[in-house]
This record gives structure tokens, C-alpha cells and sequence, in this order.
């Protein structure tokens, strides 16, 4: 098979297709002098280059179907088409300035005021940058910067993907995602395992293949062949073929190969998360994020409609058990009536249950409609409260829960304390679900946005799983519950490693579950164990990986 | 000058939703139509950037001012669509969208 670029598999699945880049933002030009008669020219030449900024984000908002992406798109076309900025550009340009220079200037101005201005404008500073890029581009005749639209299914390649190029994602017409950086926990592997897209990131060259050339991606093994011959590719795609037919037919509870009961439970934020065979093949969901009822709108849900979401969701996990988790908010999901006060640092301030104990009103509002919903369902509901500390705030929270009659009462463990203290938080609540992306973020002081720092949220650091460890061994002694329902569950070799630690549950997206059914009833209890040992002892994540391999983590019975 | 001062009625301030509705009904008003907050300099209405750039939350006052034939009733089309609260008006548009 032609050249092959390896990397790490973060979604599963063998996609091949032609490969476009995510073009880099164009670099301003060395200054030009605008000849006198050549002025209105330029002018003209400025004018087009936001006009076509213009077209091109209207023309993506006529095509997108999601209401909130079709308003993003419309906002910023409007910024774009401002009659302010266009007479600047045209008023540089009379100036002495050449058109790139003249847009560049004249969205730098607005760019000061909306930094200055602080909070949600100075968050959208990126998008003026964004719209600048694509007006210089256009005048440049380069491609815009952002997703490519080649007009044909393609695999999309690209140094790192932002949250904002995802959001426009349409896994119709993306094949396959490839990263050159980026890492197992960050964005472009949640989006891939969502949309249900093979993807592999951190793989070096991938941005020098030219665009168009056909390869193939196997988000596995975490390989991608470049300009495959066909018999190669046809052998590859049935070899795929058959292990989707395999784990379609996988079915029925967790267990390891000696028959130890392993929860393999579900991730969602609303009732259709669970719809399709995807839903049906969870046991129970061990999350249930329960943002999406409160983010984008003025004031908080009102007690009915609370109610009727929670029920619609109950219904549908149909008599399993559901871990609800209460209001997230905070940090990168700011929520306007929650008071926010401007923070330096948001992901180490007021957010997830740090603001219920703000506004324990709203906490309890929650907990009390939650607990309506669950008297009128066959599911079994357990809630969970995110961002817990110390035991003295888990404490708090159950006696929250059993005020508004609910009878399961755990807590997240995100933050390095918990973790450490996991047997007293045990001891006042009845389960712990680890959610290991923002525990390897405060455990690593690494921002989960950012992208330079993959490494160190890589899942398999072995201090992240020494902290697991912790919150297993802690669960075993008081005989309770201890699930992951971060990333790290949805990665089967890692998923036999947390079995091996004594995790009893792994929670993920729906569609990683087959996969991770598979690998656990691969390995006998014992088996997982010395793996969990030997990974535990581990220099770095990549000795880690290697070991896994070794003991066969990694093993996939189709090759 | 016609001027009307409102208080903002938008719950997320003259952000996102609001702003974008409040800059084009103030493009299609017959007469040019300025804002501001306080005794800061006026900025065209129709100017998404412009617009945005003045921060304004809820329960910020704000001036508008316009001139000309029709400047009363463009006004008083604009103040009225600034004290509502665009966030809850547009939210059933959204979700049948």
C-alpha cells in the first residue's frame, strides 16, 4: 500500500476519499503603493473582498439546517456587510493604503473596542479576526481560510480544528477527520466520535499531502495510506465492512471475557441521543447533561418545562438506569441569568455546582423537577452534581437530593482534591462518575483549549490513572459504584485498562459502545488488572500506549 | 434633532439576537438613524460593529436620534423594538426554524 502517515486513532472506522486542507489564514503582503489612478481600482477591489465575505457566509447560512449555526453565520455576515467598516476600508484606501491593508486596519479599530469592552465582545474578537482573513484572502485570490467546500465528499485535514470550524461540520460531506496536532481529549476527537466519523490526530505530514490525492483512513489503528492502489483499498474497506458487521451484531450487557459486569452506558444531552440502534445498545446512560434546557435563552426554564424535558428523556432511556447530572454552567458555557461576574480565569471559578451554591434556588428548582420526572417513569434515576471539591460540599448536595426525594445521590469527580479524598466523598454519597477531561485538566494545569498542550491531556498519562486508581480502589472498599464518563471510556484499549483498575461503569457516546463491548470481553479480569498495573508504572502516556499494545489491548480480532 | 432615550429590554443586552434585529430595522428606515450611550459620541444605527462596540446591557440607556422626513416615526419604531426583549420574542422563531 503507497506511503502511510501514522498518528492516533480517536474514532473508529475506515473512511477514503480525496484530501482537503483547512487553509491557513492568508499573511498580509509586503505594503503596495497604490498608483493615483489606480485608487478607485483598489477601492472597488476592497469593496468585492467584503462583498464576497458577505455572499459566501450567506450562502453557508442558506444551506445550514441548525437554527443556531444558520444565526451565527447571518451575525457575521452582517458584520461583515457594515456600511462603517466599508467607508474605513474606502477612506484608507484614499489614504495611501492598498485594499489588504486598508481591511486589515479597518477591523483592527473594531477589534480594540470589542477586547476593551471585555466579556461577549471581547469573545467575539475571534470572529472579526476570522472575517478579516477571509476578505484578505479573497483579495489575495487564496481560499478562504476555514472548511473547505470541494463540492465532493472529501477528508478533511488540518493542522488543529477549532470549536468554530466544527460547528459547520457536515458529516455528509466529511469523510474522515486528520489532525497534524491536537489530541485524544481535544475537540476534533469529540466532534469525530459524535458525528460517528473515523478520525486520527496528531499525525505528522498529513498537511503536505497535496490536496485532492486520494487516501485512506483507518481512525483505529490511526493510519492513514496516501494514494492507495484499489485492490489495497477494496481489502481495506471490506476488512472495515466486516468489523462493522461484527460489532452490529455485539450485543447485551458489559462483561469481561470471566463474566465480571462492566456497565457500558450512554453520554447524551436530550432524548434523541438515545434514539436508533446507537441508543438501544446502551445499558443505561451514565450522563446526562442537562445544559442544553438552559444555555440560550434570557431566564430559567420554568418548572413545567423542566419537567416535561426530563420526562421525555426518562421515557426514552425506557426503565434503564440514568445518572442525571445537574446544571454545568460556567466556564466555556457561560449562561446570562446565572450572574457571571468577569473572571480571569473561568475554568478555576464560580461554574458547575460552585454556582448552585450561589443560587441554591435554582439547584433545588432542578433537583425538585427532576424528581417530579422521575415519579412518573419506569427509570431508575440517579443525579450527580458537577465540579465537587470536598466531601463536605458532597455532603451538601445529597442532602439537597434527599430533600427533593431523590434517592441516589453522587458527584463528579473533575478536580485532583476529590480524587484524593474519593473514600470520605464515599462515605457521603452513594456513587462517583470520574469525568476524566477535565480531571487530566486540573490535574495537568493544562487548558483543555488549547491545542500546544495535547500531550499532557492525553488520557493515558499515567498520573491521570493513578488518580483513578485512587477512586477506584476507594469505591471497592465501601462497596459503591465508581464509573468514568469522561473520553478516556470511550477508547477501547483504555477501557480494558479502567476495567483493570476496578472501574465499574463506562459511560460514552453512543456509537463508541460496540467497539468498547468488544475489547472488555476480550480480557479476563486478571488480564486487565496486570495491564492496569503494568500502565500504572509507566513512564509517560506513550510508554503507556506501548505496553497496552504489548498485553494486547490493542488487539483486534479481524486482523 | 427628534431623539427618544430607552432602556434596553433585551435580557443578553444589545448582543448577538437583539443587535443583529435592532441594525436592520434601523437600515431600513428611511432616514439615517445614530445611537449612543451616555455622552458618548453617536454611531450609526445600521453599523452591526458600531453597534456592538457600545457594550450596551440590559437596563443600559441609550439614545437615538435621526433627522428628516420620517425621523419621528422611524424613532419610535426603533425605541420600541429596543425596550422589548428580543431574546424572548425570537425564541420560537428559532426552535420552528
Amino acid at each position: 500500500m503507497g506511503e502511510a502517515l501514522h498518528g492516533i486513532g480517536v474514532s473508529s472506522g475506515v473512511a477514503a476519499g480525496p484530501v482537503y486542507r483547512v487553509a491557513a489564514p492568508p499573511r498580509l503582503p509586503e505594503r503596495v503603493a497604490v498608483p493615483a489612478d489606480r485608487v478607485d481600482v483598489e477601492i472597488e477591489r476592497g469593496a468585492m473582498a467584503l462583498a464576497a465575505v458577505v455572499a459566501d457566509l450567506n450562502r453557508r447560512a442558506g444551506a445550514a439546517d441548525r437554527p443556531a449555526v444558520v444565526e451565527i453565520l447571518r451575525a457575521q455576515a452582517m458584520m461583515a456587510d457594515d456600511p462603517v467598516l466599508r467607508d474605513s476600508v474606502t477612506e484608507l484606501i484614499r489614504a495611501g493604503a492598498d485594499a489588504a491593508h486598508a481591511i486589515d486596519r479597518a477591523f483592527a479599530a473594531h477589534r480594540e473596542a470589542f477586547a476593551a469592552a471585555g466579556g461577549y465582545l471581547a469573545e467575539r474578537v475571534a470572529d472579526l479576526d476570522d472575517l478579516r482573513d477571509r476578505a484578505v484572502a479573497f483579495y489575495l485570490g487564496q481560499p478562504m481560510p476555514g472548511i473547505p467546500a470541494p463540492g465532493r465528499p472529501f477528508v478533511l485535514a488540518a493542522r488543529d480544528l477549532a470549536p468554530a470550524d466544527t460547528a459547520v461540520l457536515d458529516p455528509t460531506t466529511v469523510l474522515a477527520l486528520v489532525t497534524e496536532e491536537g489530541g485524544p481529549t481535544a475537540h476534533t476527537a469529540i466532534v469525530a466520535r459524535t458525528l460517528g466519523i473515523p478520525a486520527v490526530v496528531r499525525c505528522p505530514g498529513v498537511l503536505r499531502v497535496a490536496e485532492g490525492t486520494t487516501v485512506a483512513v483507518d481512525g483505529g489503528a490511526g493510519t492513514l495510506w496516501v494514494d492507495p492502489s484499489q485492490a489495497d483499498l477494496d481489502a481495506l474497506m471490506a476488512r472495515d465492512a466486516e468489523r462493522q458487521e461484527r460489532l452490529s451484531r455485539s450485543a447485551g450487557p458489559g462483561r469481561t471475557a470471566d463474566g465480571h459486569p462492566v456497565a457500558l452506558l450512554a453520554n447524551i444531552g436530550s432524548a434523541s441521543d438515545l434514539s436508533g440502534p446507537a441508543g438501544d445498545a446502551a445499558e443505561g446512560v451514565g450522563l446526562f447533561r442537562t445544559e442544553l434546557l438552559y444555555l440560550d435563552r434570557a431566564t430559567p426554564p420554568a418548572v413545567d418545562e423542566e419537567v416535561a424535558t426530563y420526562s421525555a428523556v426518562f421515557a426514552a432511556a425506557a426503565g434503564r438506569r440514568i445518572v442525571v447530572r445537574t446544571l454545568d454552567a460556567g466556564a466555556d458555557k457561560p449562561v446570562p441569568y446565572l450572574n457571571h461576574d468577569v473572571e480571569p480565569n473561568p475554568a478555576l471559578g464560580v461554574r458547575g455546582i460552585r454556582l448552585g451554591w450561589r443560587q441554591p434556588d435554582l439547584l433545588q428548582a432542578q433537583l425538585a423537577a427532576i424528581s417530579t420526572a422521575a415519579s412518573r417513569t419506569a427509570a431508575e434515576v440517579w443525579v450527580m452534581a458537577p465540579m465537587i471539591a470536598t466531601a463536605a460540599e458532597a455532603a451538601r448536595f445529597r442532602d439537597y437530593c434527599r430533600e427533593a426525594g431523590l434517592v441516589k445521590a453522587g458527584v463528579m469527580v473533575e478536580i485532583p482534591a476529590a480524587a484524593l479524598r474519593a473514600e470520605s466523598i464515599l462515605s457521603e454519597v452513594d456513587f462517583i462518575s470520574i469525568g476524566t477531561n477535565d480531571l487530566s485538566q486540573y490535574t495537568f494545569a493544562a487548558d483543555r483549549q488549547c491545542g500546544a498542550l495535547a500531550d499532557l491531556l492525553d488520557p493515558w498519562q499515567p498520573a491521570l490513572l493513578e488518580l483513578v486508581a485512587a477512586c477506584a480502589e476507594a469505591g471497592k472498599a465501601a462497596g459503591k459504584p465508581v464509573g468514568v464518563c469522561g473520553e478516556a471510556a470511550a477508547d477501547p484499549a483504555l477501557a480494558v485498562v479502567l476495567v483493570g483498575l476496578g472501574i465499574t461503569s463506562l459511560s460514552m457516546a453512543p456509537r463508541a459502545i460496540p467497539a468498547v463491548r468488544e475489547a472488555v470481553a476480550a480480557h479476563a479480569l486478571p488480564d486487565s488488572q496486570r495491564l492496569a498495573a503494568a500502565v500504572r508504572g509507566a513512564a509517560d502516556a506513550i510508554e503507556a500506549r506501548a505496553l497496552a499494545r504489548r498485553h494486547g489491548a490493542f488487539h483486534d480480532p479481524a486482523r | 434633532m427628534p431623539s427618544r432615550t430607552v432602556t434596553v429590554g433585551s435580557a443578553s443586552g444589545l448582543h448577538a439576537r437583539p443587535a443583529a434585529l435592532f441594525v436592520a430595522a434601523a437600515g431600513a428606515q428611511p432616514v439615517p438613524v445614530t445611537i449612543r450611550t451616555g455622552d458618548k459620541k453617536p454611531v450609526p444605527a445600521r453599523s452591526m460593529l458600531s453597534v456592538l462596540s457600545l457594550g450596551a446591557k440590559f437596563g443600559t440607556e441609550v439614545t437615538i436620534e435621526a433627522e428628516g422626513d420620517g425621523a419621528d416615526a422611524a424613532l419610535d419604531e426603533l425605541a420600541t423594538l429596543l425596550a422589548r426583549d428580543l431574546d424572548e420574542d425570537s425564541e420560537p422563531a428559532a426552535s420552528g426554524g
